[in-house]
């Protein structure tokens, strides 16, 4: 198939294509990974009539390659000379749907899936129909798993009477002998329901959902569940009862805990699905028991769930549904023994608040945040800390400033450093939220001991915090309260707390502006460069080039330009390499 | 840059990074299955006397009563709860066991639903959630079964029953069906090493004693791997089902059905491919090797899937296959071998040069095995040209000075095996290097031109040069 008309242009797509033999597995990707280029040069022709049936017929090969190919067919339509050709990238595509490794295949039923929409109705019949129904009733369970993914794409556009051949072949993949059959039908279910006529949903798909989500094995029942709630958003609401409800509710309670779990995962969407009236009767005792699991795992991701599960309630009887029914849960989850679930719960409990109003929340919600407030697990303070403000709109936050405080401090001083670093990454939040006036109270001095953390991450994070509360409280508290602690620590006895200087000056440089930085950092600065170490010199340098910008030009050249020209002929070459580079940066050479 | 004028800051002393290996002291934790659901009720039941104190003729009767108290099932994770009750429970399945094991007449016809009942009951649960998301099979402690001082006595009850002289399959298998079957398989998940081990012997007896179920065990094996591989790489009793399976395997009659041909392709080779292969590599391979010594002409198919998927980042997985390929090149039959040096070579050729000098050691520990030796002799003017460049170049240039060594005892022993071609190789090797860099810079061109041409043509379909 080389180029043999003496097409000059041809001549690399034949070894290109003698490429795609190569040993070097890297050397036929890379030939594959061009292979619309190839096809391009061919010409769409010679792509049907000898690339297409070369790649079908002699590629096999490893999976790498495969998926390559696999993902590069899904765009050929146009290299095939178009949706009247299209059918001719099937054959290749079929037989990668059904190789072993899952990957290739989810790619080669992707791109089927892609081609079906550029098929015209005649050729899905002529064509994909029966690919499909080939995939459906292949040997090997690979074949049969890629087939579920296809029916939902070609039904709409066909006839009525493939339309009933194409509902029969997914009823029989749904009770395939293998699981990674039902699997794969289960979790298509909701999707081909989607397409389906009303009348075929409840004569054909109800009667499969109620199949699968009885399935012996609970990998298959778990994806029932999701399919049901597909199912649920297509039935009108006087149906819902009679068709799905039973088997949603069993699925609620099933032995297994995976599904338990995936109810509890998909609650706020079954929620939406199956509307008010159901919820008042049937998900609220659901909800409670999920609450109430016996699996740390389900009660979790219910727990997760809270928030959006109270809000969805239908208004007229949210608050008393929540009052008596959620609420006692909630109380308990509190106390759970797992802290995943409360950790869960303290990420949400907050926002209930908002839905609550003020007298509910300082009467039932304030004491339970408090608790959660003083967990030992540190993950569940933090979750309560980082949604205040949800109660700071409500009631405010000074109802719980007594008990934050601790909490601030006691995680301030976590063991953790990760615990450490997210408390900060809330202060300035909390600053705002607090006010001025309690911040240099209880909080200021912490801002300050952070600067002096044994852990880097710590102590960098500090700074940039400075610099945050800076900008929310302004230039003058900043130099009443701040600049005097940090410019302080320039004579500490430790290196690495004199470094932390320079860092916060980096950083409060431009927020405090041109007055502060010239008048009270930059002598600190300039006294530093003679530090006997190293480290701290070049970093001197660097923090000159830094602030340099926000002085005026007299400083510069009067007291930044001789420092630096100084530093320029240290001993320790890094302190040249970065006094050189802030003589440069600022222009002063 | 410079030293530190003061005392590097002290070391966190409880940080976020503590060693696996110090957190793993303090828990041994144990979990019991999925099953309770707060019952709040205390279980009451009322004791029983002695199968030995009673009369040959009430003892049927009585061993039936005993076998319904038994499922009573207790929380162990509640270690106050029903305490007297748990011990009750505990002395009664400890005389079931000797009962099974010594009396006789004790298996009428009654009893077979009872015991299948006292063991589904006790059993067959909801494997609870791992506890740990990236659950590390080699370095964390597996989670234990918390009801094992009762579940413990009903698997070596069950077992005894099984092994019982007076045990009839015939009527059991009324009982012990393929949901049955089904369930056990599903308990083979659990991560308990002691609770696998008593459901090994299980299944290997009821795959012994029922011919029935053989055919429905083997394919829901087949389903849990095939799974195990395609969707979920967790799986805890794979190295005990290849166990079994082992010996199945074994016994299969010859000519192999295309059933068992298909397990071994699609099944049992793509097995190598999972993340955690160490857990079980040695089982996999005994079944594979049984599979070969059984049929030889299989060889091929096997070798070929192995280089198929051939680790390409792992290389404690690459050991452990180089070590599966010498267990079956120990079997392999000469004509076989024929079949598949070149891809075989090609392959081991880029093992030895390796930078990993375990794997380059593993695949040059071939060259001390004699049989393999003989088998490289016999077909040296195949194998030395493929070997020779990477041995060649290895011996210059390999990091690893026992590499190196071992490197020149092969290519000594091929210079005594054919030192015509040797030289001939030795000879040739610059100018063959020479051909390959031309090769190699006429490539990096082609794809100079292609891009040129992608670019001319893209400009074309844009409508930016005229076509």
């Amino acid at each position: 198939m080389a180029g043999a008309e003496g097409d000059d242009s041809l001549y690399p797509i034949a070894v290109l294509i003698d490429e795609l033999r190569n040993e070097d597995v890297q050397l036929r990707l890379n030939s594959i990974k061009k292979l619309s280029t190839i096809a391009l040069a061919l010409g769409v022709e010679r792509t049907r009539t000898e690339l297409l049936p070369f790649l079908t017929d002699t590629i096999y090969d490893e999976d790498e390659v495969l998926l390559a190919l696999a993902e590069q067919l899904g765009s050929f339509t146009v290299l095939v000379g178009g949706p009247e050709f299209v059918h001719n990238l099937l054959p290749p595509l079929e037989s990668l749907a059904t190789v072993e490794e899952t990957v290739v295949r989810d790619k080669a039923v992707e791109s089927l899936r892609k081609i079906s929409q550029e098929h015209s109705p005649v050729d899905l019949e002529v064509h994909f129909v029966p690919l499909v129904k080939r995939l459906a009733s292949g040997d090997w369970f690979t074949s049969r798993t890629s087939a579920c993914g296809l029916f939902s794409v070609c039904y709409p556009r066909v006839s009525s009477s493939v339309k009933a051949d194409i509902r029969q072949h997914f009823r029989t993949l749904c009770s395939d002998d293998t699981p990674m059959v039902r699997r794969a039908a289960a979790s298509k279910l909701g999707e081909f329901a989607k397409v389906l006529e009303l009348d075929y949903v409840k004569s054909d798909i109800i009667p499969l959902f109620t199949a699968l989500a009885s399935d012996e094995q609970d990998s298959v029942r778990l994806l029932a569940v999701e399919a049901g709630v597909s199912i649920a958003t297509l039935l009108p609401q006087e149906d819902l009862e009679a068709l799905v409800m039973a088997t949603l509710r069993q699925a609620a309670e099933d032995k297994s805990w995976r599904v338990r779990y995936m109810v509890a995962d998909k609650f706020s969407e079954l929620q939406k699905a199956v509307g008010p009236e159901i919820t008042k009767t049937d998900l609220v005792p659901a909800f409670q028991n999920l609450l109430k699991d016996c699996e740390a795992e389900v009660r979790a991701a219910a727990a997760n769930k809270v928030k959006v599960f109270c809000e969805n309630l239908p208004e007229d009887s949210r608050e008393t549904i929540i009052m008596t029914h959620i609420l006692p849960c909630v109380k308990e989850l509190v106390s759970d023994t797992n802290q995943h679930v409360k950790s869960a719960l303290a990420s949400v409990i907050m926002s209930l608040s908002t839905i609550l109003g003020k007298d509910n929340t300082v009467e039932h919600l304030l004491p339970l945040f408090l608790v959660q407030l003083k967990d030992e697990c540190p993950e569940v303070r933090l979750n309560i800390i980082s949604n205040l403000d949800c109660v700071n709109e409500v009631i405010g936050i000074r109802q719980l400033s007594q008990s934050l405080l601790p909490a601030i401090v006691e995680l301030a001083e976590d063991a953790k450093w990760r615990v450490r670093l997210a408390i900060i990454e809330y202060m300035p939040l909390l600053a705002g939220q607090l006010g001025v006036e309690f911040f240099d109270e209880k909080l200021n001095s912490l801002c300050m001991a952070w600067l002096i953390d044994h852990v880097f991450a710590i102590r960098e994070a500090a700074t940039c915090n400075l610099m945050k509360l800076v900008e929310k409280f302004g230039a003058v508290w900043a130099q009443n309260t701040i600049v005097p602690k940090v410019l302080g620590m320039a004579n500490d006895s430790n290196y690495l707390h004199r470094m932390t200087t320079l860092f916060c000056i980096n950083a409060l440089s431009e927020v405090c502006g041109q007055e502060i930085t010239t008048k009270h950092m930059l002598p600190v600065v300039l006294k530093m460069s003679t530090d006997q170490v190293a480290n701290v010199r070049f970093n001197v340098a660097r923090s000159l080039q830094k602030i340099g910008p926000v002085l005026d030009s007299s400083a510069l050249q009067a007291e930044v330009k001789p420092v630096l020209e100084k530093l320029a002929t240290d001993q320790d070459m890094d302190v040249k390499y970065f006094a050189l580079e802030a003589i440069s940066v600022l222009a002063l050479a | 840059m410079s030293s530190a004028s003061t005392t590097p800051p002290s070391v966190d002393k409880v940080d976020g990074f503590s060693r696996k290996s110090v957190r793993k002291a303090k828990q041994k934790r144990s979990q019991s299955s999925s099953q309770f659901r707060s019952q709040g009720k205390p279980i009451e039941l009322t004791p029983l006397p002695l199968l030995k104190d009673v009369s040959a003729q009430e003892q049927p009767d009585l061993f039936l009563k005993k076998l319904q108290q038994c499922c009573a099932l207790f929380d162990f994770m509640d270690t106050l709860s029903d305490l007297k009750m748990k011990e009750y429970k505990r002395s009664t399945l400890n005389e079931l066991v000797d009962y099974v094991t010594v009396s006789r007449g004790y298996l009428t016809e009654q009893a077979y639903p009872e015991v299948v009942k006292m063991v589904s009951y006790n059993i067959f649960r909801t494997l609870p959630p791992s506890d740990s998301n990236e659950f590390d099979p080699e370095e964390d402690e597996p989670t234990l079964e918390a009801s094992w001082p009762h579940l413990q006595l009903v698997y070596e009850f069950f077992i005894r029953f099984l092994e019982s002289q007076e045990f009839q399959p015939s009527i059991a298998k009324k009982y012990i069906d393929q949901k049955f079957v089904l369930q056990l398989l599903e308990l083979f998940d659990s991560e308990d090493p002691r609770e696998r081990d008593y459901l090994k012997t299980v299944l290997h007896r009821i795959y012994g004693k029922f011919l029935g179920l053989r055919a429905f065990i083997r394919k829901q094996i087949n389903n849990i791997f095939l799974r195990f591989v395609y969707e979920t790489e967790h799986f805890s009793g794979v190295a005990e089902l290849l166990e079994i399976l082992g010996s199945i395997i074994n016994g299969f009659a010859l000519p192999l059905k295309a059933e068992h041909k298909q397990f071994l392709v699609k099944v049992l080779i793509p097995l190598h491919t999972v993340k955690s292969l160490s857990l079980f590599h040695a089982q996999l391979a005994y079944c594979i090797v049984q599979f070969l010594e059984k049929d030889p002409a299989l060889t091929e198919p096997v070798i070929r899937g192995l280089l198929k998927f051939w680790p390409k980042t792992c290389s404690q997985k690459e050991v452990m296959y180089l070590g599966e390929l010498e267990e079956i090149l120990d079997v392999i039959e000469p004509t076989q071998f024929v079949k598949i040096q070149e891809p075989l070579f090609k392959q081991i050729s880029k093992c030895v040069s390796s930078p990993h000098f375990q794997v380059a050691e593993r695949a040059l520990y071939y060259w001390n095995n004699e049989y393999i030796m003989s088998l490289i002799e016999e077909n040296s003017n195949v194998i030395l040209p493929i070997m020779f460049t990477s041995l060649y170049r290895i011996s210059k240039e390999h990091w690893n000075p026992a590499i190196v060594a071992l490197v020149y005892n092969v290519l000594k022993a091929f210079m005594e095996m054919n030192s015509p071609l040797f030289d001939e190789l030795t000879s040739t090797y610059k100018s063959d290097r020479q051909r390959e860099k031309k090769k190699e810079k006429e490539r990096e061109e082609l794809w100079k031109r292609l891009e040129d041409l992608e670019l001319k043509k893209s400009l074309q379909s844009d409508g930016i040069i005229p076509t």
